[in-house]
């Protein structure tokens, strides 16, 4: 129907100058950059040239004309347009005149596709009158209520109507009148007389998170956007709605009221609540973080965020941070100096070191930091000698994944079958989620999960397959086996997210999956869902175990044996975080001394010796790097709280401290005195970081990826337990809330984190005997624990499944991490 | 068991169809009682037409309904058996559609066809879908009618159980089921892609076209053909009687013959089955075989010629043939086939407001122009018809449907007023048509019959000045 979007080159000729092109355009690409080119133009298959206000146009083929108009500014204006949601054609203010057949027709900019030769015009006189009349028909019934609008200052429509507005308006009616915001949800509030009903919010809902629980109801005039009766938008997504509202209809309780747009200042950073590595604007005013909202980074998370990531920025402001350092005396933890507390560290530090030797010093955490953290205190580490030291609290899989070839986020969105044997990441890593059930959705890739019961990503997966706890290498073996599977996977590519399903398994089960899956898929590539912020960062900069007798389980069942003299924890909280609560109850026990750096009094720090109060996030500058490894920028946007320091700077100062047994006096990080030091400092020591010096990663918003030096996964082997007389395996997974500090100490999210319960079958839970929400006794080999029970139908029979870290009951007590798998049984109390 | 001159069926209350002297397509069964049942039918010829169609070829039925110049009888008046060839080849599957959403204001022959005459319509759904090679036919029915969706139903189980639908219709290899669906009551649901999102259980608002034509992209994302009731109970009378017996009725543009609604001050309001192109409105208002002239011995004042959404004629166009070029260029269209009469005691501005409330109401909230535009002239007219309208209102009115519909908007022409005709059709910035439906009748009210707003609203000239009571102190 459009000429020229199915151009196809016809004779041979002209297909190899094409293709002599692109090659031409592949080495232009290689070679080094300031080498002078000369000018060529190499003809794109996917360009149309269009014509826009008299000059010509560079379109990609299959865009609308407001895409191309955007991206070559020539500004339209509009409202329901978004870029990364399907247009509807509703506001109708991006009405343009396009030369047709017939002449010059007005037509909407957002619905029509371009084509090759078309003529557009966006600022004719017939043009600028729809744009205005458009314009005044939205402001007739909005309420222009703009000072006391939280949007005022940023508003689209604000804006818009005085850049394409009539300049007043002759409506002397009544306006629509609704009851002011009424919460839609635990987070968000909607004011129905603002709203321009541009379907965004909707379509975000429906389109993006797949949670389509906001619609219009209504007709006509009366058409409002609501929630189905008693069902609010509970979506992990529902944020975004008020970052991509056009007005202030959508407002976050976190932000409403507290401040002006032209009050706030900005500085783009990097999520680090998970590992996706979202792009972020950090927004404070007055020295203090108000707003997060997402940047729209092609290769990660297009825009959006999760709600946990958008709002915990409340726990940064929190009356609970650490501001002072702290020392154990007779009376407790007492605040004391810098100085007072790095002595006593160095003290301890020295004294074992003199006494059990290096071996008897271990650093568990690090992920949570920044690379610079991480990179600082791996060196101490390394100063010190000690190689015990893990990033991950034996929720993870071994550091050698990251060695395999990695994936890419968008490698695994384009994938032709996404193979997921890992988490349920719209819990875990939400915006992953979205990118994946994107690709699904859109006919893109196929996905083929392995869970033990129903995930987020069910609904969308291709294929499903259901296996017991601790079988799944099993079930990948017999799953590869099966003829239309091994179609499947031969099609293209094909990405495996990898990561821990199940924290009651231990992770050897998920590695023999994995490699019996790599084993069976020749090229695979592999996407580590390892979930902590900085994990691949830490891990990468020498905060990874030289090998299972060293990683964290491993470090605490030694302090659990009296064989560690300091315990180190970098933002680790080991007695809410390990899946064995037990060992690390253990292993605070008997760990002669505790030195803690955290942002936050935890459960962790009340037993230390020395508490150092660290810079969270937005206090502290540096780069982080996300699951796919690529490292991008964080950045410092207020002061940090109290006299806390950045981790990095702790490491420093500590190593300068305990002197000649860490930092020598040649040693490098003695010369460290800003952050971007040791950022530079990395990209010129650490293979895979090269070049990723602190001038580049300014330029390079959008992150670059490291090379992680080439690994196998290690050699596992772990009995197969028979249930005996258990009747149930345990899974234990994480929800997006939980009872991290981030999100407990953020006061709009600490009540959303559920309560722990153990979810059963329905028909398990009427075998029992029992009714919904009783407490039952849950016994495993090692231990009990009582828990409320209720009915799941996403839990097979035979499983019983339990959130982790949810306070109250404690399921992770039960978990023992020797064992393979965790079988339990269930008894009335 | 024939009713003498007018069907009363089904409701005593409401205008029914009167017959004349003139050929009957698809009213032939209108005579009897019981013509809606598959005994009747079959004695009257029924199905003669999808048996001869069974016989041929689909292309040959489908060249047979091109020539006979079949036209749409939904209101766009676009050539049936070209419109069935706009669907891609080798595409699968692909629907057939019937809107039977008829609730154009005015128009009421839709539902007499579904009420008095089921079985002709299915048939001439089946005899489309073999010509156009469509594999599942979907039955929409306005809420509203409640006998038309008893009878309709009533028929496609009786039609089933003949045999007539469903698996190797008259032991041919022409297989197809029927879907009747039931709407909700939406008047933008008569608007094709509506419809389809309506049929698709999703809020009936319009779709965007291009990219959503409905023969390429239509039902679930397929080829979708979607004919008005009337239209296809054509097919039948083309199928059994071919292309020439059909287009030696009426004009060579206009062929066959319509049904047009009548209603307003005239004797006799009613349907009538005219012959296409050649009857003229004053032929159709005056004549004695049709509305019988204006009640009470009154005077036409103005017209609506084509459902509440078109804009107005005057006794100037009277002459004018039913043939959709001439009303185009007389600046209103033939639309849905009903003629709204108002005589010399009309209150214009009051009749004007009726319409514009009900397009306000109509309107699905979809686009700008329609939602806030259509309201606001709504509340503009109401204000002015209770008195406290200015003559600023007037000029908002213009400026407000200027937004709604860009450029010169069609209107007739009046001698009175030394007008010329605007012809049709408009511009418009919405996606369907409900949006300039609420200003079409406005904007012909406000331009035929001026005198009668500036008699209702406060001239600014006339406003009492702000007494001066006390001189200013030097």
């Amino acid at each position: 129907m459009t000429s020229g979007t199915d151009e196809v080159p016809e004779d041979a000729d002209v297909l190899e100058e094409v293709e002599a092109d692109v090659l031409e355009d592949v080495a232009a690409d290689e070679r080094e950059e300031g080498e002078e080119l000369e000018e060529i133009e190499p003809p794109d298959s996917n360009a149309v040239v269009i014509n826009m206000n008299g000059k010509d146009v560079v379109a990609r083929k299959g865009e609308t004309v407001i895409a191309a108009a955007l991206r070559n500014d020539e500004y339209i204006p509009h409202f329901c347009y978004h870029p990364r949601m399907s247009p509807v054609g509703m506001c109708r203010q991006c009405m343009v005149e396009i030369e047709g057949p017939r002449g010059p027709m007005m037509v909407v900019s957002c619905m029509t596709p371009v084509a090759e030769d078309q003529v557009v015009r966006t600022a004719t006189d017939e043009v600028k009158r729809a744009q205005e009349g458009m314009i005044e028909l939205l402001l007739a019934n909005h309420p222009l209520d703009c000072p006391v609008c939280d949007k005022g200052g940023e508003c689209p429509l604000q804006d818009q109507a005085f850049s394409h507005g009539p300049g007043e308006s002759r409506y002397v009616e009544q306006k629509r009148h609704y009851e002011k915001p009424i919460p839609i949800s635990d987070l968000v509030y909607l004011d129905r007389e603002r709203c321009i009903l541009c379907d965004r919010c909707t379509r975000f809902a429906d389109e993006v998170a797949g949670d389509p629980l906001i619609h219009f109801i209504s007709r006509g005039n009366n058409t409002q956007v609501m929630t189905f009766p008693d069902e609010p938008f509970v979506s992990y997504f529902s944020g975004n709605v008020v970052q991509i509202c056009p007005v202030g209809a959508l407002t976050a309780k976190p932000y409403r009221f507290k401040a002006r747009p032209w009050d706030l200042s900005q500085r783009e950073s990097t999520c680090t609540t998970c590992s996706v590595g979202c792009r972020t604007v950090i927004q404070s005013s007055r020295d203090e973080l108000l707003r997060y909202q997402g940047v729209d980074s092609d290769p990660v998370n297009w825009g959006w965020l999760c709600d946990r990531g958008r709002f915990n920025f409340e726990a940064i402001n929190s009356d609970h941070r650490l501001t002072t350092p702290m020392i154990k005396t007779e009376a407790g933890l007492v605040e004391t100096s810098w100085r007072g507390a790095l002595d006593a560290a160095a003290g301890l530090i020295n004294d074992a070191l003199a006494g059990g030797g290096a071996e008897s010093i271990a650093l568990l955490g690090g992920a949570r930091g920044t690379n610079e953290d991480a990179f600082a205190w791996a060196r101490l580490a390394d100063a010190i000698g000690t190689p015990n030291r893990d990033a991950q609290l034996g929720d993870g899989l071994p550091a050698e994944i990251l060695g395999l070839d990695r994936a890419t986020i968008d490698e695994a969105a384009n994938a032709s079958t996404i193979v997921l044997l890992g988490p349920d990441l719209k819990e875990e890593l939400p915006v992953l989620y979205l990118r994946l059930r994107d690709a699904a959705e859109k006919g893109r890739s196929r996905i083929l999960e392995f869970s033990a019961t129903d995930s987020g990503m069910t609904p969308y997966a291709w294929k499903s397959i259901r296996h017991e706890p601790g079988t799944q290498h099993n079930a990948v073996v017999s799953a590869l086996a099966d003829s239309d599977i091994a179609e499947q996977l031969a099609k293209g590519d094909v990405v495996v997210v990898a990561g821990r399903s199940n924290l009651a398994d231990s992770a050897d089960v998920t590695v023999a999956a994995l490699q019996k899956l790599l084993a069976g898929v020749q090229g695979a590539k592999v996407l580590p869902a390892l979930r902590r912020g900085n994990v691949v960062g830490a891990l990468s900069l020498g905060l990874a175990p030289a090998d299972a007798d060293h990683d964290g389980l491993a470090i605490l069942q030694a302090a659990a044996d009296g064989k560690i003299e300091v315990l180190i924890l970098l933002g680790a909280d080991p007695l809410n975080d390990c899946p064995d609560a037990d060992l690390a109850r253990r292993a605070f026990a008997g760990a002669r001394r505790i030195i803690a750096v955290d942002t936050f009094a935890c459960e962790s720090t009340q037993h230390a010796d020395v508490v150092f109060a660290a810079a969270a996030y937005g206090e502290k500058a540096g780069t982080t790097t996300n699951l796919e490894g690529r490292v991008s920028t964080v950045g410092q946007q207020v002061t940090a709280t109290g006299t806390s320091r950045p981790d990095w700077m702790i490491a420093i100062e500590l190593g300068l401290k305990i002197g000649d047994r860490s930092f020598g006096s040649d040693h490098p990080l003695r010369g460290v005195s800003t952050v971007d030091d040791l950022t530079d400092m990395i990209a010129n020591t650490v293979t895979g970081f090269a070049g990723l010096s602190s001038s580049t990663l300014v330029q390079q918003t959008d992150g670059v990826l490291i090379e992680s030096p080439s690994t196998s996964l290690p050699e596992v082997s772990f009995a197969e337990a028979g249930r005996v007389s258990y009747d149930y395996r345990l899974v234990v997974s994480r929800k997006l809330y939980d009872r991290a500090v981030g999100t407990q100490m953020s006061r709009s999210l600490t009540n959303l984190a559920s309560a722990s319960v153990a979810y059963v079958h329905p028909l398990d839970l009427d075998g029992l005997g029992v009714a919904e929400g009783d407490d039952v006794k849950i016994v495993s080999a090692k231990a009990a624990t009582i828990l409320p029970i209720r009915p799941d139908s996403a839990v097979p029979r035979g499983i019983l499944w339990s959130p982790f870290n949810q306070g109250s009951g404690n399921i992770e007590d039960i978990i023992d991490w020797r064992s393979a798998t965790t079988d339990v049984r269930i008894e009335r109390v | 068991m024939t009713v003498e001159s007018r069907v009363v069926s089904p409701y005593p209350w409401a205008p029914g169809f009167y017959p004349g002297d003139r050929p009957e397509i698809v009213t032939s069964r209108f005579q009897y009682e019981d013509g809606h049942t598959l005994d009747r039918y079959l004695a009257t010829g029924g199905y003669e037409g999808l048996r001869a169609a069974l016989a041929e070829s689909p292309s040959d039925v489908h060249e047979v309904v091109k020539n006979s110049t079949l036209l749409g009888r939904g209101g766009a008046g676009f050539p049936a058996g070209v419109k069935w060839g706009f669907t891609p080849q080798g595409v699968w599957p692909r629907y057939l559609v019937v809107n039977g959403d008829e609730s154009e204001p005015g128009t009421y022959k839709d539902r007499l066809l579904m009420e008095c005459d089921p079985h002709q319509l299915i048939e001439g759904s089946l005899i489309a879908s073999y010509a156009a090679g469509l594999s599942q036919g979907f039955l929409y029915i306005r809420g509203e009618m409640a006998l038309a969706h008893e009878r309709v139903a009533q028929a496609l189980n009786d039609a089933y159980a003949a045999g007539y639908i469903g698996k190797n219709i008259l032991g041919t290899d022409f297989s197809i089921d029927i879907v009747l669906h039931w709407g909700a009551g939406a008047y933008v649901v008569g608007e094709e892609t509506a419809l389809i999102e309506s049929l698709e259980g999703e809020r009936g608002m319009p779709r965007l076209k291009p990219p959503f034509f409905p023969a390429a992209v239509g039902l679930y994302g397929m080829p979708t053909i979607v004919n008005n009731v009337e239209t296809l109970s054509n097919l039948p009378f083309i199928a059994r009687e071919g292309s020439e017996a059909y287009t030696a009725i009426g004009t060579p543009t206009s062929p066959g013959t319509r049904m047009i609604a009548v209603s307003g001050h005239v004797k006799r309001p009613g349907v009538y089955e005219i012959v296409n192109g050649s009857t003229t409105f004053r032929d159709l208002i005056f004549g004695d075989d049709f509305a019988q002239g204006i009640r009470d011995g009154n005077e036409l004042k103005a017209f609506v010629p084509g459902g509440g959404s078109a804009p107005w004629f005057l006794p100037d166009q009277l002459d004018i043939p039913f043939e959709g070029p001439a009303a185009g260029a007389a600046g209103s269209m033939l639309g849905s086939g009903a003629v709204m009469v108002m005589d010399s005691t009309t209150d214009i501005p009051a009749a004007a407001l009726t319409l514009v409330q009900f397009y306000a109401h109509e309107s699905c909230g979809k686009c700008v122009p329609c939602r806030e535009g259509g309201t606001w002239l709504y509340r503009i007219v109401e204000r002015i018809v209770a008195g406290h309208g200015t003559d600023a209102d007037l000029e908002t009115i213009f400026e407000v449907g200027q937004t709604i519909c860009p450029g010169e908007m069609p209107h007739a022409s009046s001698e009175r007023l030394g007008l010329d005709a605007v012809p049709f059709p408009y511009k418009m910035t919405t996606i369907c048509f409900v949006g300039p439906s609420a200003y079409a009748p406005i904007h012909s009210a406000l331009t035929l019959f001026p005198e009668e707003f500036e008699a209702l609203v406060t001239k600014r000239a006339d406003r009492r000045p702000i007494p001066v009571t006390a001189e200013v102190p030097a």
